[in-house]
């Protein structure tokens, strides 16, 4: 192993050690920007630059291996100065109105260009030209921001496969965008927002909403209710200071009731009626195969994660008869609010105005999609990103770390462990495999702790199998059958898994699959950044959240057991098939890998 | 790679039918298709065969290729050498490499803007000339150096520009004369 000296300090790390990494372990801290662990190391920037004896030119940390007997210097008044005219350059044509801009309070530029000791504009130069991109519903670019780290290039193709972002043009003129500079809603986008979660600066946003919900709760003639999905309760925090995984869920609801919100519900209702829904609906599913040997679309998806939807209609189209039909938990809980919880307040749909707190960007684009509107109007009217909530609660002055804990509203804020682990990689079939097993086999699920281990983690595709030994007499045919499952999170991480279907390699009944890597947890509207680490730590927090709960199997939830009874009958029944299922369509394909 | 076949294969295909194009480019990506590096020779060819690179052919080379749409577009807007728009008959490029911009490149280009009544990346009304610059031909010895479809002409002097797109505009008359 290779024994190297950073700023006098000796440490032997393993071969093919990056600089960077080595210095980590020196406990020398090097900055960095277009560098993003586990993703990008490329060099691009020059910000990580170190001096090495004996080389003739400085070094970029970030892809530079290490040698056996290499000195290495990180502080020296070449290096500072280099690295301070190196983030000067990026300044002079960075399209910097700070005071508004979305980042300003999270930007890596300007926080490394304090590091660096950036104190004035030495260089006044071009800028890059400002174009600005609304064309979708989720997100904002601006081009005029844009450094050319390419970690959105990175993130768009390596991790999600999708590379509707790549670099145009050559030289100053070079724009990270869709091809040819075309607005994102023309190419196959789908919105995750994975490039807005990775970027430095502003370049990439969400598309801000906030606005909308306050002319709303201004509104008197508008009843303003909000919904949470299972992830937030495990990040908000970040927005005030928390580490990662810090639970939130009580000072969250209290902070949703003093903004103004009249009903406070919980996307966790609507992820026990999905798993009532979808997991009927795959064992339907399964006895028209098995039974009534007619072609069932196994193995079937699930439908939860609208970036993964937009993805399999424009990617793999002949796969849609596979999702699953079920609306996600959001549109879910939008379709019960303006139908049942209307009649039962006395509304009109209306009059309602739903608003709906992601982690996603995604889920902007799927409250818009015009099918989207079981009551004759839109089921969901505004989806906000946890960072948004962050700054709607700053904006309201709430002292968010002196809020006290309160509780979702009854009976659309109740919900079961089995909800809450809907926020991470494996835990939507987790939940569904909860219930299903117990509906099929009639016996407790047989997991410690109710936990499937193999289908847990960052691994990007995992599998389990559980042996069905007996049955209760309906689903007698499973007797003896193996479910065969698998997860996936991140849309490479999908492809891998429907291209090794389409060419017989595997086999399952069941799949997961999430945009994000990590799940919801991991989302493209969750407060930045999101590394491995802060995905461990979310995903911690959710697991928490579940096993302190009574009830953590969602077929337990008493007020989704009082829904089918009062109004819909039962899932899959007709008044289900009529608000809580939808249908996709191939979208014009334009082939990206 | 400007006298590579590619870019005069659009004088022997002007009628060619849009079916038989179609029928040449699929040849070509088949050919090209497997191999590494096979994006740049087929975007080449296919801009040989189309004189540019319609929005549609480049859609079909990136399915057939099986290239994301940014990528390849990326690469055709990376080089100078493609174009998305329609050109001229004939295309006139300027070298504004370093050499024959120390050494007048820059007039003249001017004097071809100046004489076609266009700017860089346009075409003149009767669809004659097409303008580019272009970065080093390798006839760094001979700058300031031009190129006009295939023929290099090299130590051009803004004074003789209208001489060389004569003789170009009369080939047959030049040899004859010879």
């Amino acid at each position: 192993m290779p024994k190297v000296t950073i700023d006098g300090i000796e440490v032997e790390v393993a071969e093919g050690t990056t600089i960077l990494d080595a210095a980590s372990t020196a406990g020398v801290h090097i900055p960095t920007l277009c560098f993003l662990k586990d993703v990008q190391a490329i060099g691009a920037c020059r910000v990580c630059l170190v001096e090495i004896e004996g080389a003739r030119d400085l070094a970029a940390s970030c892809v530079m291996p290490v040698s056996d007997g290499m000195k290495i210097r990180t502080n020296t008044p070449r290096v500072r100065e280099s690295r301070k005219t190196v983030v000067e350059l990026l300044l002079s044509e960075h399209d910097g109105d700070c005071t508004t801009c979305n980042r300003s309070e999270d930007c890596e530029l300007q926080a490394v260009a304090h590091e660096v000791g950036v104190t004035e504009n030495r260089y006044e130069g071009e800028r890059s030209k400002r174009a600005l991109d609304t064309s979708t519903p989720a997100l904002r670019r601006n081009t005029g921001k844009c450094i050319l780290c390419r970690r959105c290039v990175t993130v768009c193709s390596e991790v999600q496969g999708v590379t509707a972002l790549f670099p145009q043009n050559r030289g100053f003129k070079t724009v990270v965008g869709p091809a040819f500079n075309k607005d994102l809603d023309s190419v196959a986008c789908v919105q995750c927002g994975q490039c807005g979660a990775v970027c430095p600066v502003g370049a990439i946003i969400e598309n801000d909403q906030i606005e909308q919900v306050w002319a709303a709760l201004g509104d008197p003639t508008k009843h303003v209710v909000v919904q949470t999905a299972p992830a937030i309760r495990a990040a908000l925090g970040e927005c005030f200071g928390y580490p990662p995984g810090t639970r939130v869920k009580g000072k969250m609801v209290s902070a949703l009731r003093r903004i103004g919100f009249q009903g406070v519900f919980d996307t966790n209702f609507a992820a026990d009626l999905t798993i009532m829904e979808e997991g009927t609906e795959l064992l339907l599913r399964l006895k028209k195969a098995l039974v009534e040997k007619q072609e069932a679309h196994l193995p079937m998806f699930t439908s939860c994660s609208p970036g993964w939807i937009r993805f399999a209609e424009y990617f793999y189209p002949e796969m849609l008869p596979n999702l699953s039909t079920c609306k996600s938990p959001q549109q879910m809980m939008g379709a019960v609010v303006k139908s049942h919880y209307a009649q039962k307040i006395g509304k009109k749909p209306e009059d309602i105005f739903m608003v709906s707190i992601m982690p996603c960007t995604a889920k902007k684009a799927e409250a818009n999609r015009p099918e989207m509107n079981s009551s004759g109007v839109s089921d969901v009217d505004v989806v906000l990103t946890t960072r948004e909530l962050g700054r709607m609660i700053t904006q309201a002055g709430i002292d968010f770390r002196s809020l006290p804990d309160s509780t979702m509203d009854s009976p659309l804020g109740e919900s079961t462990g089995a909800a809450d682990i809907f926020a991470n990689t494996g835990g939507v079939m987790e939940a569904a495999l909860r219930t299903a097993y117990e509906i099929v086999t009639g016996k407790p699920f047989p997991f410690e702790n109710l936990h499937v281990k193999p289908i847990e983690g960052l691994d990007g595709v995992k599998e389990a199998s559980i042996p069905i030994t007996e049955t209760v007499p309906d689903w007698e045919f499973l007797r003896g059958a193996t479910l065969k499952v698998a997860v996936a999170h991140g849309l490479g991480n999908a492809r891998k898994v429907i291209e090794r279907i389409k060419k017989g390699e595997v086999q399952y009944h069941f799949i997961e699959i999430m945009t994000c890597p990590g799940g919801c947890i991991g989302g493209g509207g969750q407060p930045r950044m999101t590394g491995n680490d802060t995905r461990k730590a979310r995903i911690a927090a959710i697991y928490s959240e579940d096993e302190h709960r009574d009830l953590r199997k969602s077929h337990e939830n008493p007020a989704v057991q009082k829904l089918y009874a009062e109004f819909l009958g039962h899932p899959l029944g007709h008044k289900s098939h009529e608000i809580l299922h939808t249908k996709y369509a191939a979208r014009a394909k334009l082939k990206a890998r | 790679m400007l006298t590579d076949k590619p870019d005069s294969a659009c004088q022997c295909t002007e009628a060619a039918s849009p079916e038989e194009l179609r029928r040449r480019l699929d040849e070509i990506i088949a050919e090209y298709k497997d191999k590494p590096g096979g994006l740049i020779p087929v975007l080449q060819i296919a801009q040989g065969l189309y004189g540019y690179l319609p929005d549609e052919v480049v859609r079909h080379i990136s399915m057939a290729l099986d290239k994301p749409y940014s990528e390849v577009a990326g690469v055709i807007t990376f080089y100078s050498f493609f174009s998305t728009r329609p050109r001229g008959e004939h295309m006139v490029r300027v070298c504004l490499g370093t050499a024959c911009y120390v050494r007048g490149g820059k007039q003249v280009l001017d004097a071809f803007k100046k004489e076609l009544g266009i700017e860089v990346g346009e075409t003149t009304a009767d669809r004659k000339y097409t303008l580019e610059v272009a970065r080093c031909f390798g006839a760094c010895g001979l700058a300031p150096a031009i190129t006009i479809d295939d023929e290099v002409h090299q130590r051009v002097k803004p004074t003789k520009i209208r001489e060389i797109l004569a003789k170009h505009m009369q080939p047959a008359a030049a040899a004859k004369g010879a």
